[in-house]
């Protein structure tokens, strides 16, 4: 992209202004399909807060990568020899070519393929090709790929376009907590990504970000997964009635609690084994585990009752990671992430990813359905002259205030998409 | 070795048909009781047991996997409601007098919201020979693009 185009797109990112668009009711059915909006999105949302890259196990030694995306830019997630962990733009400093094109793996340096610059895991230049001829040019020095300010917090790896950025435990805040208790599934042992399914759908970003916070669309969308469990596990999976709660975490972040009984993972080890995880705790036993670590186990297997959803790309979504990832406006892309335990019995990561299978990616019992109520929304949302709007309003008079000071609603409420949309439009209407 | 591929390829064939057309139970028929049907995502995989799949199906899991595409209940399902698929570049890879192991092409044409897609894949079959016909001990559909991101697939593979 050249200066001019970033001038040009700039001009245009600053000419959108969603604030009659984004009301605490209801959002303009535009926020799916405005291309001008888009790209003022990926300026003053994606480049201007802290978006989720990797986690530490996708980076297990010196020499590990990952490429990821910072909205439409490409990344490098690397270890370098000392262990330390960056996040470089996946750019040559010459000619701009991506230096990494794998998803994950273990590399000596990055080479550009085009004119063979090479770069070390840190991102410093090491070699050019007929360094004579840059003689009096440059000095490599001055040119490593660029580094992204990155900061961690429990194992999920953050970065930010923003130099000023506030501190990520600032930002992450009241959904520290959350997530937290969320890496309490991995069964004592160190959380570690198992693999992901990627898939993409034909739709406005913000419409998958919407739907992790969307417990009301479950038993409709996933009837016939819900008709795939046995009965016991079909009863815990109906919560619209229950005691669940919809919790505002600040900065846009939420947590939907749908089944209270698995918000604490490490509690109530002495529940009776639900059905699903009979055969699972005998295969422990016959392992010779002791009862304490079959418990353990079995309560960790299946995952949290909630959805951590943290804006604007990453959602702890009961026992996966939910990423997303703008391609344009009409089109995201999604990553469900398997999560299981380092050096855990193999049975557990095993029955971690059947469970995952189940649900998750193309080919599961409950993303392509969900996908198609996503696609369908983009569809319905050109309907209509300028004056259509999507609704956010559920559960809006019956809020309440939460153990930890937050507004709350009922499970099936909107209070997560409000808390999104409030701070989506702090963010599009902020002066730069 | 030809009685041998004319056997393979007429199984595969039926196979094919049967998913084409929908006739799930027989499908559910072809299959050896601890038959193994998977859908990797990485194509190197061979451990799939301890790999993430697209899909990873024993016995119970094919028969909740024809339920959901049967019941009506899932919407993603009842937006392409046909597939044309054709294997075709069969090779037998071993056989002796209990097993068959046979890869092949497999082009699946599906039809969704008016989106024409086609995924291409390599197919293994390790098949055990019973009497004059024969039982899936494992299915394995390599997705040319398993590694890359999908769209929603509403059928079987």
């Amino acid at each position: 992209m050249t200066h001019m185009d970033n001038v040009c797109r700039s001009k245009r990112a600053a000419e959108v202004d969603v604030s009659g668009l984004v009301l605490e009711d209801r959002v303009h059915t535009s926020l799916y399909s405005d291309p001008a909006l888009f790209e003022a999105e990926l300026d003053k949302v994606f480049n201007n807060t802290w978006v989720w890259v990797a986690h530490e196990s996708e980076v297990p030694e010196s020499g590990s990568y990952k490429t990821a995306h910072i909205g439409r830019q490409p990344v490098i997630v690397s270890r370098d020899r000392k262990g330390e962990i960056h996040v470089l733009l996946n750019r040559c400093r010459h000619r701009a070519a991506t230096v990494c094109e794998g998803k994950r793996g273990k590399v000596k340096s990055f080479v550009c393929p085009y004119h063979g610059w090479g770069y070390a895991l840190d991102g410093e230049l090491r070699a050019v090709p007929k360094p004579e001829e840059y003689e009096g040019v440059f000095d490599k020095k001055d040119f490593p790929l660029v580094t992204v300010r990155h900061e961690i917090y429990n194992g999920m790896i953050f970065a930010t376009m923003k130099a000023d950025m506030m501190p990520l435990a600032d930002f992450l805040g009241g959904a520290k907590k959350w997530i937290d208790l969320f890496m309490k599934q991995s069964g004592g042992y160190p959380m570690k990504v198992l693999g992901d399914h990627r898939f993409r759908f034909p739709g406005n970003w913000k419409i998958q970000l919407e739907n992790t916070t969307d417990a009301y669309h479950f038993p409709v969308v996933h009837k016939s997964f819900v008709s795939s469990l046995d009965e016991q596990t079909s009863k815990v999976f109906d919560f619209l009635d229950g005691d669940g709660f919809v919790e505002d975490l600040g900065n846009g972040h939420s947590v939907m609690v749908m089944i209270p009984a698995l918000v604490d993972l490490e509690e109530n080890l002495d529940a009776p084994i639900p059905d699903r995880f009979q055969d699972f705790a005998k295969e422990l036993e016959r392992e010779g585990r002791s009862d304490q670590e079959i418990r353990r186990l079995v309560r960790a297997v299946g995952g949290t009752g909630f959805n951590v959803n943290l804006f604007p790309n990453v959602a702890c979504s009961m026992a996966f990671f939910r990423v997303l990832r703008p391609i344009a406006v009409e089109e995201t892309e999604i990553h469900h992430v398997a999560l299981g335990g380092e050096g855990a019995p193999a049975a557990f990561n095993q029955m971690r990813m059947r469970l995952h299978e189940h649900f998750q990616g193309p080919m599961g019992f409950g993303t392509p359905d969900d996908a198609e109520a996503w696609e369908r929304v983009q569809k319905g949302s050109y309907a209509g002259l300028d004056e259509e709007w999507i609704l956010i309003n559920r559960g809006q008079q019956h809020l309440k205030t939460s153990q930890d000071g937050n507004v709350a609603g009922a499970v099936c409420s909107e209070t997560g998409m409000r808390a999104a949309y409030r701070q989506y439009k702090a963010m599009m209407t902020a002066k730069a | 070795m030809n009685e041998l591929m004319n056997d393979v390829t007429a199984f595969i064939y039926k196979e094919a048909d049967m998913l084409d057309f929908k006739e799930y139970q027989e499908w559910l028929n072809l299959w050896d009781a601890d038959g193994i049907y998977v859908v990797p995502i990485d194509p190197e995989a061979e451990d799939f047991r301890n790999t993430l799949n697209y899909a990873y199906d024993k016995a119970d899991m094919r028969k909740l996997r024809v339920n959901r595409l049967t019941s009506g209940e899932a919407v993603s399902t009842q937006t392409t409601p046909k597939t044309v698929r054709a294997p075709t570049r069969f090779r037998i890879l071993s056989s002796d007098s209990d097993r068959v192991t046979v890869r092949c092409a497999q082009h699946i044409s599906e039809n969704r919201h008016g989106v024409l897609r086609t995924y291409p894949a390599d197919v293994t079959y390790t098949l055990r020979r019973d009497g004059d016909d024969f039982r899936i001990v494992e299915k394995v559909v390599r997705l040319l693009n398993s590694d890359n991101h999908l769209s929603s697939i509403g059928y079987i593979l």
